[in-house]
């Protein structure tokens, strides 16, 4: 090996110490930066109208996106409740009863490449499979799609929780002689309840803020939702629409838009992740 | 004697219980093989018209009807390669600098922060991209970069600020957090006493790192690399906001290009023709194929890993 003297090493080494803390740095600087922007110019949109007035036409004074916030809830609500069951039963299923099996495998195999699809596919999926048969945008394929992305990752995170699960509490619920479904719903996930519950928040807050899904399903729409049968206004795609549009005033919107959705993300996941840190240390 | 009531046989939910949770396990493969299906079977149309061809075509004309998916495969194939270069290097040594150097209240606490940059919703990567960082490369980053490049093709051109290289960038930003905090975990699994024997030897603390950490956790990083990559590929919303959406290969990162997620995102609700859409699907189905494949091959590889490590990652 070839000498080299201690000076030169220990310089190098100081250079790769002072590098890697300046990259921890960069990365910090653009989550600041990012967050600033979005705060400084979300702000000024930010009144009592723009929750509940409907969009303003460009040039005229006021509006709000009361119909677009209105649609994302509905529509992440019902995602919500298409997605959560299937997915936890679908971990509770690669588990319980699938722990080492084939059929096991092959469905966590799925569920990772689902999770790595991009959203995008998912919205082109749901458009063949819905829009073009039942002929119209709407908002309930805007949720299924939502569903549809939120799935695997239920599914993974309820596997995962449930697995921290002991076997001595199955095994004493068994001998106690009470059915699988009993332990399973009322012993282990009562268990795992935290888990469980932090993962399905941070799977809805992640799928709150998508738009490429909504793009072609749910589409966009200036009116408050009557029905989720038709299109359906809501906030990111109303960004994407308002931030490529000429007007100073709808940007100012999406820019107002934007703060709430960072603020509903990031607020969720923050408090999510605090919770289980919290957890975790206190065990 | 009364036999005990309560040995009755009940009715036995169990078999029932069992078979729904299979039933939703085998709808997620279900799921999976119906996007494949109604992909090919939506794109049927451009596939018997183009073929193979359609891979290879630079022409995107909706009004003589010729489509090819080569400008946007190049602006995936050349945004997402600006990106690996950039992230993974950043999220070796931001790992590096976690792992090693920090205190562990700084270490928890950047190493959150970096987190979050992963729940920044895409979108709101596309609004800072457009208003605030496009304008900012524009101004300071590409002219300086035009001006110390000399003749390289690759800086040429009007500094409009969208473009190539500026997508390449915030892509880098997203997934940095995903090849970071695998990475970070990796390191982490290398055990102290393989480590502490390198400190033995008199060894900086970047010697160790290069010799005993970054050799021992490599397949682990590979594997945070496939991930990252994955994303990168099929990132929508932040990419179509900045990059421009013009159907033509030019070889300076400057120039304004599109990507097949962004063509998608901007085209499908216009497509009115059958033709023009299915040649749309069949972007999509080029885009699926290739996330499966690295998806599977990243799978793969994790797997190979966390048996020999015998660790879960």
């Amino acid at each position: 090996m070839r000498e080299r003297s201690i000076a030169v090493r220990r310089l190098t080494d100081l250079l790769v110490r002072a590098l890697s803390s300046l990259a921890a740095l960069i990365g910090i600087v653009f989550l600041g930066w990012i967050l600033y922007v979005i705060l400084v110019r979300g702000m000024g949109a930010i009144n009592w109208d723009f929750f509940t007035e409907l969009p303003a036409p460009p040039g005229m004074p006021g509006g709000g996106m009361g119909s677009a916030i209105v649609g994302t809830l509905l529509m992440t609500v019902l995602a919500m409740l298409i997605g959560v069951p299937i997915g936890l039963l679908a971990g509770v299923f690669l588990s319980e009863f699938g722990r080492g099996t084939r059929f096991a495998e092959w469905v966590r195999f799925c569920t990772n490449i689902l999770m790595g699809t991009p959203s995008i596919i998912i919205g082109v999926f749901v458009y063949i499979l819905l829009v073009v048969p039942l002929k119209s945008f709407s908002g309930y394929a805007g949720a299924v799609a939502l569903a549809v992305i939120m799935l695997p990752v239920v599914a993974r995170t309820t596997e995962d929780m449930l697995g921290l699960v002991p076997n001595a509490l199955r095994e004493s619920a068994m001998a106690l002689g009470a059915p699988r479904w009993k332990i399973t719903l009322s012993i282990v996930f009562r268990a795992a309840r935290t888990g469980l519950i932090t993962g399905i928040m941070l799977a809805v807050a992640r799928v709150s803020g998508e738009t490429a899904p909504l793009l072609f399903t749910s589409l966009n729409s200036p009116y408050w939702p009557r029905s989720l049968g038709e299109p359906t206004s809501n906030l990111t795609v109303t960004i994407f629409n308002y931030a490529m549009s000429p007007y100073d005033d709808w940007q100012a919107m999406a820019w107002g838009a934007s703060f709430l959705i960072t603020a509903g993300v990031l607020g969720a996941t923050v408090l999510t992740r605090g919770i289980l840190w919290y957890r975790s240390r206190n065990q | 004697m009364d036999k005990p009531t309560n040995l009755k046989p009940r009715l036995n939910v169990d078999p029932a219980f069992r078979w729904l949770t299979i039933a939703c396990g085998f709808f997620i493969l279900l799921l999976l093989a119906g996007i494949l299906i109604e992909l090919v079977h939506g794109s049927r149309l451009s596939l018997d018209k183009f073929g193979l061809g359609f891979l290879f075509s630079q022409s995107w004309n909706p009004v003589t009807e010729e489509y090819g998916a080569a400008s946007s495969i190049y602006g995936t194939l050349v945004s997402t390669a600006i990106a690996m270069l950039i992230a993974v290097p950043l999220s070796l040594i931001i790992a590096l600098f976690l792992v090693e150097l920090a205190p562990p209240r700084v270490s928890r606490l950047v190493g959150g922060a970096i987190e979050l940059l992963a729940a920044i919703p895409s979108i709101i990567y596309g609004m800072w991209g457009l208003f605030v960082f496009a304008p900012f490369m524009a101004d300071h980053v590409q002219p300086f970069l035009a001006r110390i490049s000399g003749n390289l093709p690759l800086f040429q051109g009007p500094p409009m600020g969208i473009g190539m290289l500026t997508a390449g960038i915030i892509l880098a930003l997203m997934i940095l957090p995903f090849i970071t905090s695998v990475t970070r975990d990796v390191f982490r699994m290398v055990p102290a006493v393989v480590k502490e024997s390198g400190y033995g030897m008199g060894s900086t603390t970047w010697e160790v790192t290069r010799k005993v950490t970054i050799p021992y956790g490599i397949e682990g990083v590979v594997g945070a690399c496939f991930l990252g990559l994955g994303r990168a590929i099929g990132e929508t919303m932040a990419v179509t906001f900045v990059i421009g959406n013009r159907h033509e290969i030019s070889l300076s990162l400057f120039s304004a290009g599109n990507s097949i997620a962004s063509t998608l995102a901007n085209e499908f609700t216009e497509a009115a023709e059958d033709i023009y859409l299915s040649s749309l699907i069949e972007l999509g189905l080029v885009l699926f194929a290739v996330t499966v494949i690295l998806q599977i091959a990243a799978q793969l590889w994790l797997r190979r890993t966390r048996r020999k490590m015998g660790v879960g990652l």
